[in-house]
């Protein structure tokens, strides 16, 4: 099994709210939501450096928050959002229901028996 | 202090210093040793050498030396170290003791002094037996010293007194009493630190000494004990890289020990100082990382030891304790100038630390439950008490007191080991656990605002919440859970929103606060909750029995002693009669009723009738009831007619996620005409006169918390699917917009202005605008006035050259105004006409616009209301002004030639040409001349264009004779004088009053002529006849002139008279010559 499981998966729009947001169901889900949301600290901090050094605006990978991310899955979940995103019925900034994104959220997930 | 088990003792956190005993001063009687001490403790800057004083006397006992072991074959240690050690090193025996002696080198009593002195160094030595500690002897004299080598006597006495006190030369010292006491003193000091520093460096050899006598098998706790003291002695000799070094040693011995479940705590303990050591001395070498990968290892080598299962809280309490006390380092060190980072700062050991304090309370409230198979006795705090020690304290760090000393892995006194644990869970129940979390989790929550983190500070306030909530103190935790209640709302996490509403429903059903309870179940209602609908449900009906005055039921998960105290509040509260009404604010929530308003239309006219609709939803499981909702305008003589009330018959209520409208219509008072009508608030009573009044009330057109955005996605997706929206059968809530104010404006007037004028106008004619109003009013249009004039807001120029005027029969002057205000042109019957003719004189050329402003009053009804209406209709028109005709003049001689000069007393020749640039036929009347200084050359001036018609671009030439005269004296330029034409447009009637326009002529060179030759030749002649021609030849001058003439023939002429005649001219006259 690949060692690079998540137990929590969020999008989160630009006005800081949750697009999708599902954790492994066997542990406390308020606390993957509180952790998502206390980590949009740095997430904000790292934006406004990216803006103050006029770098590179196509990188969307902001880096590592803590060391244990990995830059592969970023990539499948984006491309996964995209898709949605170019869905002429969704509406940006609504909450997405996708059934072909629950999927590669799950597989990119720990998985419980 | 319940925690204090488990603080770090304060010898271990403060930073050890050299420890110098001075013996012999009697600070309290002696004033010159008061000041000797004082310059020795008082004021000590960082730059002084790091030495702790104290004063002992000369008999002082220090602790007593045990004697040398000199072998450790049958040596088995108790314990890793003693608790009385680093105090012991601290503030006990003294790295040097001096002794301060008043003794002049020329005493008269030397000898006995001397002897005194030895005695005294004596006493000190025999104290002290057995130590490596140094002994040092300041003699304070009154005398000030001569220079060393001088002084004979001096020198062979220090040496006696030396001799006598068995002293080195370099511990005898010698402080004068005099002005520069300090200065001595620190050069005393420095003296004193090298002693210590040598006696310190002594101790480390000593205990480094042991290490061969060790072996691995018995004497493990040594290794850790030595190494220990190593270090502590290097801090002490302010060898810190050293230390460090030594510290880390000890640190990695301590996890070499073998451990089981009754030495756990005592590895664990000196585990944690010696972390601690060496976290604060990487802080100190600057080296924060450091300390930060060995805290890192620290905690990943301990988190897993938990000791004993039945004590599994005090590993926990252990464990906050040493991220408490690394945070307290982290923040020490940033205050001396560390800079920390936002994903790296104190906040987050704090936070840990809080976060293993709340598992300490949850173990200790499972472990140290009075639990019901236990036998009632047990649960009784056991007798003697096996916490009790004789001695103070214990003698090792991290023992059990039950058990001291013993290290033997055998399996302990089973009966002992119970009774000790239950004493210690006994003990633990009494500890105020949410008071620990709480301070932790504040101490995180200011770090956390320092380095940039607003949501870690709010989900550590909610925390603190919701440990106040098990503290039960409800007030601190509703104000914590309101005050970031809204940051969740803003942001949108509605998840953490409800979970945090759902903690504050519970505080304020305990509290009975019936207010706070009737918000949160207003939002844990409403669309932002993500609670499932039976929850709803329950929330739901429970927000009915508050409005009908009844006690809800209790919340689940509540305390069941707190439920029962819970519900005789609420029944107090029931039972108050009077202040049952309760308003409340709910724009910035969102609640389960929505609600919005809006005007049918931006603006309406005064005779029609304002209509403005509510809209309102309710989002909970089931129909809610009301009694009232009233709109509130901007102007309250309105509101009368916004209330819809409960008539007893229609019930009002409102169906789980359907929208309801209620329609509203009044007529606007005269008066606000031109004025904005605002609602400014919307309220819905729930309950009723029975029960308890809730007014909920919106502000402005209604519209919550989290209205605005689901507006926007709204019209995101219309924008979209635009053509849908309108086919969709049901009203769409998120895209019904909120008018929140409208406009009252002037009935529509009927009646019609019409202007009729030949443009463009031309500069100064008093140009004719013809209005009509003709009235298509049913009724007498009373008080008709007519504004006119140009359009106030233009250029502030053109005010002043533009004339208006209602006269066209003369000129106006430039009195006139610009806009002629408020004529009143009296009644206008239905259909009757009415004509005005407006004038305008405009003075400069160019665009300019004109107003017409026709006001007038009518009655009207308006839904059976007479109401008296003012309605004024609005006529503009720009007009540009041109020029009439151009006008050029020249002077030319009497053959036509131009003149550039002209001559006194000849006639010559004026031009005119007058060229029409008006669009429109313009009929000059008259033309006449001004002259100055010249005159006519013929009797009578007369106008040769009367009565001339000009068409667009024709012209109109006229030519006089002029001479100027001869008196005229002669100086350069001249003015000449005026030319006047007097005009109108061909079109205007006859008696229109003629425009003049004056062209000033051009100023001439005037030059006078000595001679002046003119002909008299016949206007023809004819072939074969004689032509007589004559020259008049005068002399203009007062001088005789030699004239000769020469006649050039023409080959078409033969002559007859002089050719070559030759005369004199005399002055001014004329000779004829034919």
């Amino acid at each position: 099994m690949n060692t690079n499981m998540a137990v929590c998966i969020a999008v989160i729009a630009k006005e800081n709210y949750p697009l999708y947001i599902r954790s492994v169901p066997t542990q406390n889900e308020l606390k993957f939501h509180y952790t998502v949301h206390t980590s949009l600290d740095v997430v904000e901090e790292k934006i406004s450096a990216v803006g103050k050094a006029l770098g590179d605006q196509r990188e969307l990978y902001l880096g590592l928050l803590y060391p244990t991310e990995d830059y592969k899955m970023f990539r499948k979940l984006h491309n996964s959002f995209t898709d949605v995103m170019c869905n002429p019925f969704h509406n940006p900034g609504d909450t997405i229901q996708s059934k072909a994104f629950d999927g590669i959220v799950s597989g990119m997930m720990v998985q419980t028996a | 202090m319940a925690g204090s088990q488990w603080e770090l003792p304060p010898e271990l956190c403060c930073r050890p210093m050299a420890f110098v005993a001075l013996t012999g001063l009697d600070v309290v009687y002696n004033a010159v040793h008061r000041a000797i001490w004082d310059a020795f403790c008082a004021n000590r800057r960082a730059d002084r050498v790091p030495i702790s004083f104290k004063v002992l006397p000369g008999d002082h006992e220090y602790p007593k030396c045990r004697t040398k072991r000199t072998s450790y074959e049958w040596y088995i240690p108790k314990g890793i170290l003693k608790t009385g050690w680093m105090n012991k090193h601290l503030n006990l025996v003294p790295a040097l003791v001096v002794l301060f002696y008043e003794l002049d080198w020329d005493d008269p009593q030397w000898k006995e002094k001397q002897s005194e002195c030895a005695t005294k160094v004596e006493i000190v030595r025999t104290s002290l037996q057995g130590r490596n500690t140094k002994v040092a002897v300041v003699l304070i004299q009154k005398k000030t010293p001569l220079p060393p080598g001088e002084d004979l006597v001096a020198s062979e006495r220090a040496q006696a007194l030396c001799h006598a006190c068995d002293l080195s030369g370099k511990s005898l010292f010698v402080l004068p009493h005099t002005d520069h006491l300090v200065g001595y003193i620190i050069r005393l000091e420095n003296a004193f630190y090298e002693h210590a520093q040598t006696y310190y460096y002594t101790e480390i050899r000593r205990v480094k000494s042991h290490k061969e006598f060790l072996n691995k098998t018995t004497h493990q706790l040594l290794f850790v004990r030595h190494q220990f003291k190593i270090a502590f002695f290097s801090e002490l000799k302010q060898d810190t890289q050293n230390a460090l070094k030594y510290y880390r040693t000890a640190y990695s011995l301590v996890h070499e020990l073998r451990s089981h479940e009754t030495n756990m705590l005592e590895i664990k303990t000196m585990a944690g100082f010696i972390n601690y050591k060496i976290c604060r001395l990487c802080f100190q070498h600057n080296t924060p990382l450091d300390a930060i990968a060995q805290f890192r290892k620290h905690i990943d080598l301990c988190k897993k030891k938990i000791g004993s299962a039945e004590l599994a809280f005090e590993h926990s309490a252990w464990m906050s304790k040493q991220f408490q006390s690394f945070g307290e380092l982290f923040d020490e060190a940033i205050k001396l100038g560390l800079t920390a980072i936002q994903t790296q700062n104190p906040g987050f050991y704090y936070q840990q630390a809080a976060c293993y304090s709340q598992d300490r309370k949850q173990l200790a409230q499972q472990l140290c439950q009075v639990s019901n198979d236990h036998i009632a006795y047990q649960t009784h705090y056991p007798s003697p008490d096996p916490l009790d020690t004789q001695s103070a304290g214990l003698d090792f760090y991290g023992q059990r007191p039950w058990r001291q000393g013993q290290q033997s892995i055998d399996p302990p006194d089973a009966e002992k080991e119970k009774t000790g644990i239950l004493a210690l869970q006994i003990k633990e129940r009494d500890v105020p656990h949410s008071e620990l979390i709480i301070a932790l989790l504040s101490n995180a929550v200011a770090q956390f605002k320092k380095y940039k983190c607003p949501r870690m500070k709010s989900h550590l306030m909610v925390q603190m919440g919701e440990e106040y909530y098990h503290a039960k103190d409800y007030t601190k935790a509703l104000k914590l859970l309101d005050y970031v209640m809204c940051d969740y709302r803003t942001e949108r996490w509605w998840g953490l929103l409800t979970a945090i509403l759902t903690t504050a429903l519970r505080c304020a059903y305990l509290m009975a606060s019936i207010k706070d309870y009737v918000i949160y179940c207003m939002e844990l209602l409403g669309r932002a909750s993500t609670l499932k609908e039976e929850q709803k449900s329950r929330i739901e009906r429970n927000l009915i029995k508050v409005l009908t005055n009844e006690v809800p039921d209790a919340e689940p998960e509540c305390d069941p002693s707190s439920v029962t105290a819970a519900r005789s509040l609420w029944n107090d509260r029931m039972a108050l009669a009077g202040s049952n009404e309760l308003t409340i604010e709910v724009q910035d929530y969102i609640p389960f009723i929505q609600c919005k308003a809006k005007f049918q239309s931006p603006s309406f006219h005064v005779d029609q009738p304002v209509q403005l609709q509510v809209f309102l939803r309710a989002d909970c499981p089931h129909p809610v009831s009301f009694s009232k909702l009233a709109v509130s305008l901007s102007n309250q003589e309105y509101n009368q007619w916004c209330v819809a009330e409960w008539s007893g018959q229609e019930a009002m209520s409102l169906l789980p996620g359907k929208t309801t409208c209620y329609n509203f219509s009044f007529v606007a008072k005269t008066e606000d005409v031109g004025k904005k009508i605002e609602m400014t608030g919307i309220e819905v009573m729930l309950g009723g006169d029975s029960g308890r009044c809730v007014f909920v009330s919106w502000r402005g057109a209604g519209g919550d918390a989290a209205s605005a955005h689901e507006a926007l996605q709204a019209s995101r997706c219309s924008r979209r699917w635009g053509r849908n929206i309108e086919a969709r059968q049901e009203l769409d809530w998120d895209s019904l917009t909120m008018q929140h104010s409208t406009m009252i404006i002037s009935r529509v007037p009927k009646i019609s202005v019409q202007l009729s004028h030949q443009p463009p106008a031309l500069t100064n004619e008093m140009y004719c605008i013809k209005l009509t109003v003709q009235s298509q009013e049913e009724a007498m249009a009373k008080d008709v006035k007519l504004t006119a004039g140009l359009k106030p807001g233009q250029d502030a120029n053109l005010g002043q050259t533009t004339h208006v005027t209602l006269d066209g029969s003369k000129f106006c002057d430039d009195s006139a105004p610009s806009l002629l205000p408020d004529v009143p042109l009296g009644e206008l019957k239905p259909g009757e006409k009415l004509e005005k003719c407006v004038f305008v004189k405009c003075v400069s050329t160019g665009p300019r616009v004109f107003l017409f402003h026709v006001a007038y009053g009518i009655d009207t009804t308006v839904e059976g209301r007479q109401i008296m209406c003012k309605c004024h209709k609005d006529e503009t028109v720009t007009i540009e002004t041109l020029v009439p005709f151009e006008v050029s003049v020249k002077f030319v001689s009497t053959k036509f030639e131009p003149l550039d000069r002209v001559s006194v007393d000849i006639p010559f020749l004026l031009m005119t040409d007058i060229v029409s640039s008006s669009p429109w036929p313009l009929l000059l009347t008259s033309s006449s001349l001004q002259l100055l200084t010249v005159t006519s050359n013929t009797p009578q001036l007369q106008s040769q264009l009367q009565e001339v018609v000009l068409q667009t671009g024709e012209c109109a030439s006229e030519c006089f004779c002029l001479r100027c005269p001869p008196q005229t004296s002669i100086n350069n330029t001249v003015a000449t004088g005026q030319y006047l034409i007097s005009w109108r447009r061909n079109s205007s009637s006859p008696d229109s009053p003629l425009i003049q326009t004056i062209v000033s002529l051009p100023h001439v060179v005037l030059e006078m002529v000595p001679l002046y030759i003119h002909a008299d030749l016949p206007s023809f002649g004819r072939v074969r006849e004689s032509l007589p021609v004559r020259y008049h030849i005068e002399n203009r001058t007062a001088l005789v002139q030699e004239v000769e003439m020469a006649v050039e023939p023409s080959d078409a002429f033969m002559f007859s008279g002089l050719k070559q005649p030759q005369g004199r001219q005399l002055d001014d006259a004329s000779i004829a010559a034919a």
